[in-house]
């Protein structure tokens, strides 16, 4: 008897399932109990027209980039191809190239990103970057902190680069843009000038010859390494350390701020309309320091992050650092959205680092172009997403139309009983 | 065939996600007339005037001129056709000066450079023509919403159009611009130009317009001759019952006072005089005091210096016996100072925030919708749905609606059920009903009598000598930045009071 029962569950259980099952996935592509189908939901959704109009205009970018490959050097363009777009799976090394030069990028888009939504264009991420790299081994050199420690110096660095544009704007209203580029030359210089003028610092006080480059950490200070957690046994490279979970949870931590605080509220009111935002109490001058500070403090955690992995040294150099501007088109490519940055960040890391297994058919200054017009382009994806949306939009309204005058044809399902309505919201 | 219609717009349908906005509307425009189309906010007056002027497309029906069928795909095309469009949010740029306004789209150019020279003739020449006064050099944001309607009546003359869309224009004016524009829209059709003239407002189809079109909810309830009806078929037409149309309201029993101003002096954007010089005012518990005055005579400063929006040269504030002169924004409406704005997009709403999020713009830092800094969404959304079935608030998608897609007379109740809602003890109101239909104002009107009546002071701001008379207990008339009169409203005539507003009379001692 029991076992009947049990066998008569089982099968009444698994019968249910598949039911359930069935229904989900009719539940996609025809409407029951008055919902929508949940394709329709979810094609609607203007997250997914953003990801669709982000991969289309990469896929254009690529393409393009495929032209000129073939005008360049047609013997290699297919091969060279499939290196940029294969290389950073193809094996782990490379993928934990991939996410060890995202890491920084995901900051600097995040420090870009995070103004935007304010109303702010910072331009002074690679400054803000080089600040905090600076403070980051400053603590880990000289004040012989632990990461941690070191990481938040780099944020204070950053926080600190990125007020200034702020307090000038708000107070004064001068314009962030040109602050912001004065500024990320005179950190450039201050930088350079602090490390040339502390000794500890460079590799040439331990005894090397080369005078324009920081000491390695491991050598003074390893508690000031970026943890690795099994990462690099893992992936075999010791690139690899917990410096990407890091990036990408705080960028969670800002999507989260943005979009569920009263703070993120206040800025992005700020952002969209200072009037209305000063008419509704929001102190609007403190809005737009603050969101400098935070930007700030983000592309500076993201020099920390760099160069706390120590793998690589810093070098003295006249030239600002790609990593900060590229901040920019990172942010633009992700709409500003924070969780969009991380991919976005790994895209262009991604091709970047294919970009250079193409080497030696292709020069590296070709390489630098191509990698260039296909992120161009993928900034095209703003344009894209309002031809999809209102195609989608057109393509719906079509449907709906016709769907108004036929009687559809699953009116059965409505005898099923109606469903709580907080549940028509998903998808 | 009558070949009489200038234009014909026949069996028009526009549809937009959620909403069918024009629904088999049928509109004919003969030449040399001033046509009204008349309709509740959102009814589709907007949206069928911008499928004429090419914003949007139909998807069913088709637009003939002078009996040909044309087809109008963007406001180029539009223009072409002779038929220009003064849009009821006015599409100005406002850091350019009037004369490039006018002459942006079809500037007269020599070898690539423009000639100012000879477009300021043509427009100088059309102004005094039709007695638009404008001064060709002053920028956009600084000038009057009345002078920005004339320079967007000029972008139209000074392309020779032949057939005027006027959207909504009397909202924003005052008594005298009204009338001096109905006998401009004369002017223009006895020229032979043809008018179609969106409004709410019967009073003024009853005064200018030859024939009506009447939209209730997106579809046409009929066309009639103007001398052959009256405004209350008309309201009923547009409603879809019977309208209250005079206020009703009891005696005030004003009692402790709440607002008092002291000399107040605040600067002027524009020029370099004072916009408000040392105004004294009162504004008591259980009344509707309003500021009466005829645009630009320093409303708009005296209220932005009252709401903490700019700093006053002088004087004093005191709200609740608490001087509030130096208070920050938030002070003042925590204090329970609620503020309908006179610009809703400068700084009514964020317009690209959905409806919920406007709503909740005076009160989201209140305990009741955010934890620890978070906002608690769920409960945002609640409040939106009670606010918009309360003050029936239409929108596409309901709260998540985005503020900009809504119609203007939306935003407006959007507004006016947040400030509303916040239980202010003083409510300053400036144009609360501002471009709405007769119901919202029917309802609109009801409530600051309810306000009143549950023992809140209103401080109505009001270009309107209607609204100032019917709704009003106690008026005070401003006169170039100065308060002329004080008066109580029954002991005062519609006439003595534009006397005053036109700074032909004034009361020696109200000011003293």
């Amino acid at each position: 008897m029991d076992k009947n029962n049990f066998w008569s569950k089982l099968g009444g259980w698994f019968g249910n399932t598949i039911r359930k099952i069935g229904r989900w996935f009719k539940s996609l592509f025809v409407s029951i109990d008055d919902k929508e189908p949940k394709l329709r939901v979810l094609i609607k959704k203007d997250s997914f027209t953003a990801v669709l109009a982000s991969l289309t205009s990469i896929l254009i970018g690529v393409l393009f980039g495929f032209i000129l490959l073939l005008v360049l050097n047609p013997a290699h363009a297919l091969g060279g191809l499939g290196a940029m777009l294969a290389t950073g799976l193809s094996n782990p090394v490379s993928f934990a190239n991939v996410l060890y030069s995202s890491t920084p990028l995901i900051m600097t888009g995040l420090a870009v990103g995070f103004a935007f939504r304010t109303g702010l264009f910072d331009i002074g991420a690679p400054g803000q970057y080089l600040m905090g790299a600076f403070f980051a081994l400053y603590g880990a050199i000289i004040l012989n902190l632990p990461w941690w420690a070191c990481l938040i110096l780099a944020m204070i660095g950053g926080a600190i680069m990125g007020a200034i544009p702020g307090i000038f704007k708000a107070l004064l209203n001068v314009n962030e843009v040109i602050t912001c580029i004065m500024f990320n030359w005179i950190g450039l210089f201050v930088v350079n000038l602090s490390i040339s003028n502390i000794p500890p610092m460079l590799q040439s006080y331990y005894g090397s010859v080369q005078a324009d480059r920081t000491v390695q950490l491991v050598t003074v200070n390893e508690s000031a390494l970026i943890p690795k957690w099994g990462l690099d046994t893992l992936f075999g490279s010791n690139y690899m350390n917990i410096g990407f979970i890091l990036a990408v949870l705080i960028a969670i931590l800002i999507y989260v701020l943005l979009n569920k605080t009263t703070f993120g509220y206040e800025l992005k009111a700020c952002g969209f309309n200072k009037n209305s935002a000063k008419y509704a109490g929001i102190n609007e001058k403190r809005s737009i320091i603050l969101s400098m500070i935070i930007a700030g403090g983000l592309a500076g955690i993201g020099g920390g992050l760099y160069y706390l992995s120590g793998v690589s040294q810093y070098q003295i150099a006249k030239v600002l650092q790609t990593v900060g501007f590229n901040g920019i088109p990172v942010a633009l490519l992700a709409a500003s959205n924070p969780v969009g940055i991380i991919f976005s960040a790994l895209f262009v890391s991604y091709i970047t680092v294919g970009g250079n297994a193409m080497q030696p058919e292709f020069a590296k200054e070709v390489i630098d172009i191509i990698i260039s017009v296909i992120i161009y382009l993928s900034a095209f994806s703003l344009l894209f997403r309002n031809i999809i949306r209102k195609k989608i939009a057109e393509k719906l309204e079509k449907k709906e139309l016709k769907s108004k005058i036929l009687p559809s044809d699953n009116a059965g399902d409505s005898g099923h009983g109606i469903l709580p309505s907080d549940q028509s919201k998903e998808g | 065939m009558d070949n009489n219609y200038v234009i014909e717009m026949l069996n028009i349908t526009k549809e937009f996600p959620g909403i069918i906005a024009n629904d088999n509307i049928t509109l004919q425009l003969k030449k040399g007339e001033i046509h009204a189309l008349l309709g509740e906010n959102g009814a589709g007056k907007s949206t069928l005037m911008s499928v004429l002027f090419g914003l949007y497309q139909a998807e069913k029906g088709i637009i003939k001129k002078d009996g040909q069928v044309v087809e109008i795909k963007n406001p180029n095309d539009a223009n072409a056709l002779g038929i220009g469009m003064v849009h009821q949010h006015f599409k100005l740029v406002e850091i350019f000066s009037v004369l490039d306004n006018i002459i942006l789209g079809k500037e007269p150019c020599k070898a690539g450079f423009i000639n100012r020279k000879e477009a300021r003739e043509k427009v100088i020449s059309l102004s005094e023509k039709y007695g638009l006064n404008i001064d060709p050099d002053a920028l956009i944001e600084n000038v009057s919403v009345g002078m920005q309607q004339r320079v967007e009546i000029l972008k139209m003359l000074y392309r020779d159009n032949e057939i005027l869309i006027f959207d909504e224009p009397t909202a924003v004016l005052t008594p005298q611009e009204i009338n001096e524009l109905m006998e401009i829209m004369r002017g223009f059709a006895k020229e032979g130009k043809s008018i179609l003239f969106i409004t709410h407002k019967l009073n003024e189809i009853m005064a200018v317009s030859d024939r009506c079109t009447v939209l209730r909810k997106g579809k046409c309830i009929g066309t009639v001759e103007t001398k052959n009806t009256n405004v209350r078929e008309l309201s009923r037409m547009m409603v879809g019952r019977e309208v209250q149309l005079q206020v009703k309201k009891g005696e005030a029993h004003p009692t402790e006072t709440v607002l008092s101003i002291e000399n107040l002096t605040v600067p002027s954007k524009i020029h370099k005089n004072n916009a408000v010089k040392k105004v004294n005012l009162n504004v008591r518990k259980g009344e509707i005091v309003c500021v009466a005055g005829i645009e630009g005579n320093g409303q708009t400063e005296f209220v932005l210096a009252l709401t903490g929006l700019e700093k006053p040269n002088e004087g004093k504030i005191v709200f609740k016996d608490i001087d509030i002169t130096k208070a920050t924004i938030r002070e003042r409406s925590k204090n329970g100072m609620s503020h309908i704005p006179e610009d809703r997009h400068k700084y009514g709403l964020i317009l690209d925030y959905s409806l919920q999020e406007n709503l909740v713009l005076q009160r989201y830092w209140q305990p009741e919708f955010q934890h620890n800094g978070f906002i608690k969404k769920a409960e945002v959304t609640k409040y939106a749905e009670k606010l918009i079935k309360q003050y029936d608030i239409r929108s596409g998608q309901g709260p998540t609606t985005t503020a900009r897609s809504m119609s203007g007379g939306n935003q407006q109740k959007a507004i006016v059920a947040r400030e509303i809602d916040k239980d202010p003890d003083l409510l300053v109101a400036v144009q609360p009903t501002r471009g709405l239909d007769v119901g919202a104002i029917e309802y609109i009107h009801k409530q600051l009598v309810a306000e009143r009546d549950s023992g809140k002071a209103v401080l109505l701001i009001s270009l309107e000598l209607e609204e100032v008379m019917s709704v009003s207990d106690r008026m005070y008339v401003m006169y170039e930045g100065e308060i002329v009169g004080e008066f109580m409203t029954k002991d005062i005539t519609v006439e003595e009071l534009g006397l005053y507003m036109a700074g032909a009379k004034r009361q020696e001692a109200a000011n003293g």
